[in-house]
C-alpha cells in the first residue's frame, strides 16, 4: 500500500498473513497495552529508598485512618512506563486536527510555554508579599488592560477559573446589581441553542430559565424574545456568534430591549475567536461577558491545562465585580482583596488567590506575539477556514442554515437518512482516519448535528485532508457500506465503547480482587 | 380511553380524572439509549407546560413537559434504577408520572394517535 506521496506504508506485509492476528502480549507493535496501575503492584516493591518515618502522636482522635490507603507498591520504571504508555494512546491538538465545534481547539504556541516557564514567573507563589511580585501584578494589569481594550468594556475581573465559572461570576454580579436596587427579579431568558452551561448558571443563581426559540435562519426569535420580557426578567444570556456558528444580527436590538425593562445582557464569550479585533462587545450593549483564555487566547485545555475565564463588565455592573483586583497605587501595584465602606458593593470572591496566573502569562504572550493586526487576522482566518469546510462539503452534507457561517460550520444528518449510519457512527469512523471527531448532537436544535470548528491554526493541506476523509466516508455511507460504520472504529487502541453501559452502571473506583493470584490473572485479561 | 400526544412527543392517557404521562416510542428512538430519568415529587402541583421530568440519554438531556395541570399523585420510581424501560416500553411500563388533572379540557388541543402519526410523517419529510 502506498501513501499519497507514493511511499509504501506497509512495505513488509505478506499478503498471506491475516492482519487481524492477535499477539501473545496484546501489544500491537509499538502500540503498547498497560494494565491498571493498581493491578501492577507487587507487595514490598519500592521505588524510593527512604528511612521509616518516626512514630508520631496522632492528634486526629477518632478521625485517624485505621486501614491502609491501598496504594500499589511499584518501582519507578513501572510507574513511568505506565503513564508513558497511556500518554501515547492520547489524542491531542499537538498530535493532529481537533475540529471539536464550540471548543476552539487551536494550536498552543510554544513561545507561550517558554515565557510561562521563566524562573521569575514559573516559580511564583501566590502568598509572596506583593512587593516581591510587582512584575507579576503588572502582567495581570497589562492583560486586564488589553482584555478591556479588545472588548471595549470598562472593567474586568480576572479570577474566574473557567468559562462556566465566568458565567457564574457575571450572573452573580447581575443578581447583586438587582438586589442593590431593591428589586427581586426571577427569570433569565436563554435562547434554545445556548451552551448548556448558560441555563445551568442561571438556575444555580436561583433564576427560572426560559428558553427563547430560534427563527428559521438560526438566530434568536426577536418577537418571541420581546414577548417574554417583563419587569421580572433579570437579564438575557446570549452567545454571539451563537452555537450554530451564526452572528446574532439583532444583537443591538436585543441589548436595547433588555435594557428597557431594566435587565442586563450577559454575553457568553465562548466564540470570541470569530470576532476578535473586528467587533467590540462593548459596542453591542453587553453588560458582562466571560473570555475563555483557553480558547481565544490559545492557553492549553481539554486535559492540557486549567481554564481561565476573566469577565469584562459594563459601567453599570463594574461596582459589583468580585475581588481581588490589581490597582496601581503610590508604591507600585497593589492587590485589592477587600472593598470597604459605601463603595462595598462587590458580591465577594469567586476563588482562592488571584486566578490562573500561568494562563495569564500565556494569554499575554499570545497577544503580544500576534499584535493588533495578528489578532484581527486570527478572527478572519478562523472564519475563512470554517467557510472553506462548509463550501467544500456543501454537495455532500446539508448546511443547517443558509449562507456564510462564522468560525464553525454546522451540518445536519439528512445525508445519512436511510443509510442506517448515524452521526455517532460517522464520528467513530473519523477516529479511524486519525481525526478527533467533530462535536456531535449539539446544538440540539439541529437533527444529528455535526459542528466543525477548524480554527485559524490549520493549514489548507490539513483542511483538504479532513474534507477528503469526510467525502470518502460519506460516499461509503451512501453506497450502503453500513457495517463498516457500525463496527467503527477499527484501528484505535479500543474499539466501540459501551457508552450506555458506562452511563447506566458507572464503575468509578477500582476494587481489589481478594483471590491470591488475582493480580496476575487481571493483568493478562486486561492485556488481551 | 385512548392515547393523546403533544408536539413535544409526550403521551397522555386519561382514566377518570387521572392522566398517565410518558414519552412516545418515536421520542425514545430519537433520544437513543436512556441512561437516567429524573421523575417529579408526589404531591407537587404542576402547571401545563412546566417541566415534569428530565430524560438523559447518551446523546442529550431533555426535559419532559407536562401536557396538563394538576397534582402529581404517583411517579414511576422504577425508572431511576431501570431507565432502559423507557426504551423498551415507552408507551406502557415506561410511564413517568400520574397527574390528577384539574382541568380535563387541557387535553382538548392534543393530537390523537392518527393525527400524531401524520405529524411524525411531516417531520420525516
Amino acid at each position: 500500500m502506498l501513501n499519497n506521496k507514493g511511499r509504501p506504508t506497509q512495505p513488509t506485509v505478506d499478503s498471506n498473513v491475516d492482519d487481524s492476528l492477535e499477539t501473545f502480549t496484546g501489544n500491537k507493535g509499538l502500540e503498547l497495552e498497560t494494565p491498571l496501575i493498581f493491578e501492577q503492584g507487587v507487595p514490598g516493591r519500592i521505588g524510593v529508598d527512604m528511612a521509616d518515618p518516626k512514630p508520631v502522636k496522632s492528634r486526629l482522635g477518632g478521625l485517624e485512618r485505621k486501614e491502609s490507603v491501598g496504594l500499589p507498591d511499584l518501582s519507578e520504571p513501572q510507574v513511568l512506563r505506565h503513564f508513558v504508555r497511556l500518554s501515547r494512546q492520547n489524542y491531542a491538538i499537538d498530535a493532529g486536527f481537533y475540529p471539536l465545534g464550540s471548543c476552539t481547539m487551536k494550536h498552543n504556541p510554544r513561545i507561550n510555554e517558554k515565557v510561562a516557564r521563566l524562573a521569575g514567573l514559573g516559580d511564583l507563589h501566590p502568598m509572596q508579599p506583593t512587593s516581591t511580585v510587582q512584575g507579576a501584578l503588572e502582567l495581570i494589569d497589562d492583560l486586564a488592560h488589553w482584555l478591556k481594550t479588545i472588548t471595549g468594556m470598562p472593567a474586568v475581573t480576572m479570577s474566574p477559573a473557567a468559562g462556566a465559572h465566568g458565567e457564574l461570576c457575571g450572573v452573580m454580579a447581575i443578581r447583586a446589581a438587582h438586589e442593590a436596587n431593591g428589586e427581586v427579579r426571577t427569570r433569565i431568558l436563554v435562547p434554545e441553542s445556548a451552551h448548556g452551561t448558560n441555563p445551568a448558571t442561571a438556575a444555580l443563581c436561583g433564576y427560572k430559565v426560559e428558553a427563547v426559540p430560534a427563527r428559521a435562519d438560526g438566530r434568536m426569535d426577536l418577537d418571541a424574545f420581546a414577548e417574554k420580557l417583563g419587569p421580572d426578567v433579570a437579564g438575557v444570556m446570549l452567545t454571539n456568534p451563537n452555537t450554530c456558528g451564526l452572528f446574532e444580527t439583532d444583537v443591538k436590538r436585543i441589548a436595547d430591549l433588555v435594557h428597557e425593562i431594566g435587565g442586563y445582557f450577559y454575553c457568553d464569550g465562548a466564540n470570541l475567536n470569530a470576532i476578535l479585533g473586528r467587533v467590540r462587545p462593548g459596542d453591542l450593549g453587553v453588560d458582562a461577558m466571560h473570555i475563555n483564555l483557553h480558547k481565544t487566547f490559545s492557553t492549553p485545555h481539554g486535559g492540557g491545562g486549567p481554564g481561565a475565564g476573566p469577565v469584562v463588565f459594563s459601567e453599570g455592573l463594574a461596582a459589583f465585580a468580585p475581588v481581588p483586583y490589581v490597582i496601581q497605587g503610590e508604591n507600585g501595584f497593589e492587590l485589592v482583596e477587600q472593598v470597604e465602606g459605601d463603595a462595598a458593593q462587590s458580591f465577594g470572591r469567586m476563588k482562592g488567590f488571584h486566578g490562573q496566573m500561568g494562563m495569564f502569562i500565556r494569554a499575554l504572550a499570545y497577544m503580544q506575539s500576534h499584535g493588533a493586526d495578528g489578532l484581527r487576522q486570527i478572527a478572519e482566518d478562523a472564519v475563512l477556514n470554517a467557510n472553506y469546510i462548509r463550501v467544500s462539503l456543501d454537495d455532500k452534507l446539508h448546511s443547517s442554515f443558509a449562507g456564510i457561517c462564522m468560525h464553525e460550520a454546522l451540518f445536519d444528518d439528512s445525508t445519512l437518512k436511510g443509510t442506517g449510519v448515524t452521526t455517532l457512527d460517522l464520528a467513530k469512523a473519523m477516529i479511524d482516519e486519525g481525526f478527533h471527531p467533530m462535536t456531535m448532537y449539539f446544538p440540539l436544535v439541529v437533527h444529528g448535528a455535526m459542528l466543525i470548528e477548524p480554527t485559524e491554526s490549520e493549514s489548507r493541506q490539513t483542511l483538504d485532508q479532513f474534507i477528503g476523509a469526510m467525502r470518502y466516508l460519506l460516499d461509503k455511507a451512501t453506497a450502503g457500506e453500513t457495517d463498516y460504520f457500525l463496527s467503527a472504529p477499527h484501528f484505535s487502541p479500543r474499539r466501540r465503547l459501551d457508552e450506555t453501559g458506562a452511563a447506566r452502571n458507572p464503575v468509578l473506583r477500582w476494587i481489589p480482587d481478594e483471590s491470591a493470584d488475582a493480580n496476575e490473572k487481571t493483568s493478562v485479561s486486561a492485556a488481551s | 380511553m385512548s392515547y393523546k400526544f403533544t408536539e413535544d412527543h409526550e403521551w397522555v392517557l386519561l382514566e377518570g380524572e387521572v392522566a398517565t404521562i410518558g414519552i412516545s416510542d418515536y421520542a425514545q428512538g430519537q433520544l437513543g439509549d436512556v441512561v437516567y430519568v429524573e421523575v417529579p415529587t408526589i404531591g407537587d402541583e404542576i402547571t401545563k407546560g412546566d417541566e415534569l421530568a428530565v430524560v438523559e440519554s447518551v446523546k442529550a438531556a431533555s426535559e419532559v413537559y407536562s401536557p396538563v395541570s394538576g397534582e402529581i399523585i404517583d411517579v414511576n420510581s422504577e425508572l431511576e434504577g431501570a431507565p432502559t424501560k423507557v426504551n423498551e416500553d415507552a408507551m406502557d411500563s415506561g410511564w413517568f408520572a400520574k397527574i390528577k388533572v384539574s382541568n380535563s379540557s387541557d387535553l382538548d388541543d392534543l393530537m390523537d394517535e392518527a393525527a400524531y402519526k401524520a405529524f411524525l410523517q411531516g417531520l420525516d419529510e
